[in-house]
């Protein structure tokens, strides 16, 4: 016990280990394995169904796993969820946002949960990085999607967190909010952030990551360097792994 | 070869327990011939609540262990509570009838029962209302463990809410010795049918549950 | 300290949206109103019959009103998923109960606080004694501890507006009996004394439910 824990630090931002997940009679998650480097993104592919969303969930210590045991930087799942969850933004297709409250109060509001030093001139930095300054004090309902989204994205900033999880975040992505999700995703503070995507789209993926994973019917069924594969590569080996054409 | 144990057991206890009733104890002076169902009645008010105490631990030990065999037991027993506490009101109304000249009567006993049944029925219809299984298991879980610390305050606020009722109708006079042995054998005979309808009913939950997840693993 | 300070953001948060959309309370109160007005049609109040009936309308009246608004408690969190995004921040699951346990506490407050002056002006009660304040207070808060920890089960199952009441009101009968009782006895201008084994109930329903609530909400919102 105590030289696997020493295995996963410090190097490691996410490690993963024998990861099960199961509702009812259906294994979402069928035993997973993998690990993050520091300031590594890694690119998880995967038809519907595959166990996509579940792993982000489990990372994010949104679900609870049915066994298995997850480290982020060192940390077990389990027993650290508040810190862990301290540095880790999380993106979705669903922005967490409530439309009756206006942009300032919903990253006021998270700003709140999240003990963000010195709150209001952090929004307005992370607002001005989405380029919504001028749409601050509107209410989010009112604002079209892509701009909820670039909002979602500003929100999941706020607390600088060291490691990124995505999940499917181009679904609903107009052109801009794209080009600010590449933005954020780089850097801040001259760190590398750790990210773990999650996507349907396998040319935005190849360009995303720098490491790939597919997963199919809950296990990882093919592991690769996105440096070393171009896209027809990736489609063939993707079809390959999944019996599914990309 | 345990089942048949129990199986006997049980049967030779509810032979007796019907001898008890039917010929051996005296007819009671002021109810006359209906007095007898009280050993019927208590014997189902007892199971209901045993029932639900099972339901209680184990929805504590499925929540805290997740395995699946703790809610195929507390379904189980919460099955068997929720015939049990229809079988007690069914009792009650029979009995509320000579006695009192009513086939209901918001006797606090009565109407804690009720409150009972209505419990059981949210933990059942938990079920079926969540969509997928193992979050009705999760919900029925909670409903079971509420429900449980639930009923104390609901029996002392049902005796005070009929506060001029005579309290104890059943024990207050305390009971003649032939009485107490055949309500104590009553009791006994169906708390090991309990236990046997109990150990049936949740093999054949587990069976059931092997059948769907082998048709989940077809498709 | 961090711990009722993030609860409380959670509760400005649901207050601030309240205030721009109006839904539950304005909603509830206007319900309110109603059933307390169609009550007295259907008992066509006399002096005497109103002195009898008064307690059980008042209760029936705010469970419903209660049902109603707890029903709304956990919609908007359901919307683009916020739950999740409570979830993923850094406070615990009990911080998420407590939040949302003392907004849904302090709207169906504001609603009794509205509704009891016109309850006494439609039924010529004196209802503003200290025991049946109290009495009301006490009651709100079991209900609501009991309360949110369904609504956010209910959020997630089908027929949603129709599972709360079923699983709720088994579950609140204490409190209904107990507040109509003591209700009554306060309109009757009784002392405390006469009040306390009511209240007792009461009290001894909300410490225990807001212990085994805020215990289990956990098992509740978790997937």
């Amino acid at each position: 016990m105590a030289d696997e824990i020493k295995d996963v630090a410090p190097a490691q931002a996410i490690a993963v280990q024998e990861l099960k997940k199961s509702f009812g009679h259906h294994l979402a998650l069928n035993g997973v394995d993998f690990r993050v480097a520091r300031g590594e993104s890694v690119v998880v592919f995967g038809p519907n169904g595959a166990g996509k969303t579940t792993l982000i969930k489990i990372l994010a210590t949104i679900m609870n796993p049915s066994s298995g045991r997850i480290f982020i930087d060192g940390m077990s799942a389990k027993d650290s969820a508040e810190k862990i969850r301290r540095r880790i933004g999380v993106i979705t297709h669903q922005t967490f946002l409530y439309g009756t409250l206006t942009a300032y109060e919903n990253l006021e509001f998270y700003g709140r949960l999240y003990d963000v030093p010195r709150r209001k001139e952090r929004i307005h930095e992370v607002v001005e990085t989405v380029g919504m300054t001028s749409r601050l004090h509107d209410r989010v309902g009112t604002l079209s999607r892509g701009m909820q989204q670039r909002l979602s994205i500003a929100r999941s900033l706020l607390h600088k967190p060291p490691i990124m999880l995505l999940d499917e975040p181009e679904t609903g992505l107009d052109q801009q909010a794209l080009v600010v999700l590449r933005e954020a995703l780089r850097a801040e503070d001259g760190a590398r952030r750790t990210v773990v995507l999650t996507t349907h789209n396998l040319e935005r993926g190849l360009e995303l990551g720098d490491r790939l994973l597919i997963l199919a019917r809950g296990r990882i069924v093919y592991e690769g360097v996105t440096a070393s594969l171009d896209l027809a590569g990736l489609r063939e080996a993707y079809h390959q792994s999944t019996g599914v054409k990309a | 070869m345990k089942r048949y144990i129990l199986f006997w057991v049980s049967l030779v206890l509810m032979l007796a327990s019907l001898f008890l009733v039917f010929v051996y104890v005296p007819t009671e002076k002021e109810m006359g011939i209906v007095q007898r169902i009280f050993y019927l009645m208590v014997p189902m008010g007892w199971l209901a609540l045993l029932s639900f105490f099972i339901v209680f631990i184990c929805s504590i030990l499925y929540l805290a262990r997740r395995r699946d065999s703790y809610d195929a037991l507390a379904y189980s027993s919460a099955e068997v509570g929720i015939f049990a506490t229809t079988g007690a009101l069914i009792v009650g109304c029979l009995w509320a009838k000579p006695i009192w000249g009513v086939w209901w009567t918001w006797e606090p006993r009565l109407t804690a029962t009720l409150v009972l049944w209505f419990i059981y029925f949210a933990y059942f219809a938990v079920r079926s209302f969540a969509g997928e299984e193992a979050r009705g298991a999760r919900y029925a879980a909670v409903i079971g463990i509420v429900g449980f610390v639930d009923l104390p305050i609901v029996a002392l606020a049902t005796t005070l809410w009929r506060g001029m009722h005579p309290g104890g109708v059943i024990f207050s006079g305390g009971l003649a010795p032939s009485m107490l042995l055949t309500l104590l054998v009553s009791l006994g005979a169906y708390t090991v049918l309990y236990v046997l309808l109990l150990v049936h009913r949740t093999s054949v939950r587990q069976d059931e549950a092997f059948i769907n997840s082998l048709k989940a693993r077809l498709g | 300290m961090s711990f009722l300070k993030k609860a409380l953001a959670i509760t400005r948060k649901d207050v601030l949206s309240e205030l721009r959309t109006k839904e539950i309370i304005f909603s509830a109160l206007v319900f309110t109103v109603l059933v307390i007005v169609t009550f007295n049609f259907a008992f066509s109040a006399s002096q005497e019959t109103t002195a009898l009936v008064a307690p059980g309308i008042l209760w029936v009246t705010f469970t419903f009103a209660g049902v109603l608004s707890l029903n709304r408690a956990f919609i908007p969190e359901k919307e683009e998923n916020c739950l999740e995004g409570l979830m993923s921040s850094p406070v615990s699951r009990e911080v998420i109960y407590v939040g949302k346990m003392l907004g849904s506490l302090l709207f169906m407050l504001i609603i009794e606080i509205i509704a009891l002056p016109v309850f006494a002006l439609l039924f010529n009660l004196p209802v503003f004694s200290a025991p049946l304040v109290t009495v009301t207070f006490l009651a709100t808060v079991g209900f609501v501890a009991v309360g949110t920890l369904f609504s956010a089960l209910a959020v997630n199952t089908k027929a949603r507006e129709m599972v709360l009441p079923i699983l709720f009101l088994p579950m609140v009968v204490p409190i209904i009996i107990s507040a109509v009782k003591a209700s009554g006895l306060a309109l009757a201008g009784e002392s405390w004394g006469a009040l306390a084994s009511w209240l007792q109930i009461i009290g001894a329903f909300d410490a225990i439910f807001l212990v085994v609530s805020f215990w289990v909400f956990a098992f509740v919102i978790e997937e």
